[in-house]
């Protein structure tokens, strides 16, 4: 084959043009190394609840193993309305309204190709969870990254929010509590972010999946603020605070017509999310409470623990709202971030996420991740205060 | 219950400045509520979950249903803790159902366990009845798992 017509020629401009993600490039570097304490997982080191895994385990033995509607079992659905209802005091119509997805990545891909055009400017906050800016380029729209700061703990304002706007602006996409910074929200907060998207006619998608794992305060919704649900697509899984992550299982609430559009793409790409992974979801949504309740004051501990280590050697962290992720400023050592994560790797043993696997933004900062069970927290916390001390 | 106390069940030898990093309390404060539970008998000791399999000469731990005779004074209470006072009765419960008291013996022996059934216990005023088992294998104590751990098989770095 001639150079114009290499394999790599014959990918889309697209995809060759959008880097790999600097997780993945930060795990491979990770993988090949024996003993690591790994700071940089994204994902609940809890197994998924017994009684979760047993009714996963019933339904096989019962044969369950067929196609289910596009949209999800209906008994799911019904679980999720009334689950978003009680959370968030916004009522949707399981029938048209609730749509269930493999994982909120798929549900972000398909609300996001229903709805951008090639040009449309899509607005979101870095550092980000890294699929966000790929998947607007994948749907040929703009992203506009807003770049959130330190000094305001990493939340958005809506003075940042009127710097970006354009006419193109179509929507707005946000993600708190936060990965990966452990930004959560205000009640203000929210409804100033809200106030600017009714006034400028917004489409707004929120990521609201680490909604339970709030810490000093509870969740405030997006959709609990008056006159959000007609343009808002709520995206929610099981991943995080259920410790579903290898179920893949996420779910989108919003009207009927956006919910139409999206199923549309989902019928024809993914046909359904897998019938075992929703049948354990309906347990997961009867009766997780106390399993959800155990967890999340484990990860309390163990914020309360990586802070005040990180502060007692002298390394700024942001207190953590939600999520389950300390974003410190090692800044301070005259190092980019990767730098600072490779040295402390081949120092150490310790591995974290460079701050920039999440956005240029992310400089200066490493993201530890603090779903880790807590004698390897001690450990690790242990072996950076030995790391920076050499420095 | 109380978040400290709930960190010590886990782990007695947690330090007050761990403790303190958790919870957000001062070392200080930490040490003063631990010396306040164990002067009020809230904490009664720190022991070691010790997994016997793993010793040479392991205990043989036994386990007997005592049914009683209460006392017009006393009730349950004062045999129980007669009991409860033998060095060989590692832990004494009162029970509803089928019988009283549930007891759980350590010897070195099976025959050592037998000769305390049958030369102490059984020959005790107010015992009436007693059914002895012989506990065969530990899969989980006080919360403890004995052989089993689950792996962590998540990828080493993930979004």
């Amino acid at each position: 084959m001639n150079d114009s017509k290499s394999l790599r020629n014959r990918i889309t401009k697209t995809v060759r043009e959008i880097p790999r993600s600097g997780i993945r490039d930060f795990f491979d570097i990770v993988s090949s190394r024996e003993d690591v304490i790994s700071l940089g997982i994204g994902e609940p080191d809890f197994v998924t609840p017994w009684h979760i895994r047993d009714a996963a385990m019933l339904a096989l033995e019962r044969g369950v193993t067929s196609y289910t509607s596009n949209m999800g079992l209906l008994a799911l659905r019904r679980g999720i309305a009334q689950y978003v209802e009680k959370k968030t005091g916004t009522a949707y119509n399981p029938v048209d309204e609730v749509l269930v997805t493999v994982g909120v990545s798929e549900g972000l891909d398909l609300a996001i190709r229903a709805l951008i055009e090639p040009g449309d400017e899509v607005l979101y906050h870095e550092p980000s969870y890294v699929s966000y800016n790929p998947l607007i380029q994948f749907a040929h729209g703009t992203p506009v990254a807003i770049q959130t700061k330190k000094e305001n703990g990493f939340r958005l304002t809506r003075a940042e929010l009127e710097a970006h706007v354009t006419p193109r602006t179509k929507v707005l996409l946000l993600n708190y509590p936060n990965n990966p910074t452990g930004a959560a929200l205000s009640q203000q907060d929210v409804e100033d972010i809200a106030a600017f998207a009714i006034e400028h006619d917004l489409i707004v998608l929120t990521d609201e999946i680490y909604d339970e794992l709030t810490y000093d305060r509870q969740h405030f919704s997006f959709i609990s603020v008056q006159g959000m649900k007609e343009r808002t697509i709520y995206l929610h899984g099981f991943s995080k605070a259920w410790a579903m992550t290898g179920f893949r299982m996420g779910f989108t609430c919003a009207p009927p017509e956006l919910t139409e559009a999206m199923m549309k793409i989902h019928q024809y790409t993914m046909l359904c999310a897998p019938i075992l992974s929703q049948e354990a979801s309906i347990e997961a949504l009867k009766k997780a409470d106390s399993d959800i309740a155990y967890m999340k004051a484990e990860y309390k501990k163990r914020r309360n623990f990586i802070h005040a280590s990180f502060e007692q050697m002298g390394i700024p962290c942001i207190y953590p709202d939600g999520a389950f992720y300390a974003f410190a400023d090692v800044s301070k050592f005259g190092m980019t971030s990767r730098e600072f994560a490779l040295k402390l790797l081949d120092d150490q043993n310790v591995a974290c996420v460079p701050g920039t696997a999440f956005g240029a933004c992310g400089e200066g900062f490493i993201r530890c991740s603090y779903a880790t069970a807590m004698d390897d927290i001690k450990e690790a916390m242990e072996r950076i205060a030995r790391f920076i001390e050499n420095l | 219950m109380n978040e400290l106390l709930e960190l010590l069940k886990q782990n007695a030898l947690e330090s007050p400045e761990n403790l303190s990093k958790m919870l957000g309390l001062s070392i200080d404060e930490v040490k003063q509520q631990i010396a306040a539970y164990e002067k009020e008998g809230v904490i009664r000791a720190y022991q070691a979950v010790v997994n016997e399999e793993k010793l040479d000469a392991s205990l043989v731990t036994t386990v007997i249903e005592v049914k009683v005779t209460p006392e017009s004074e006393g009730g349950f209470d004062r045999i129980a803790d007669r009991i409860s006072r033998f060095p060989e009765v590692d832990s004494v419960f009162l029970m509803s159902g089928g019988f009283d008291l549930l007891l759980f013996i350590k010897g070195r022996t099976m025959q050592e366990s037998f000769s305390f059934v049958s030369e102490k216990l059984s020959t005790m005023q107010g015992i009436t009845s007693t059914a002895t088992h012989f506990m065969m294998k530990t899969y989980k104590q006080s919360g403890i798992l004995m052989h089993t751990g689950e792996d962590d098989e998540r990828l080493k770095v993930s979004p």
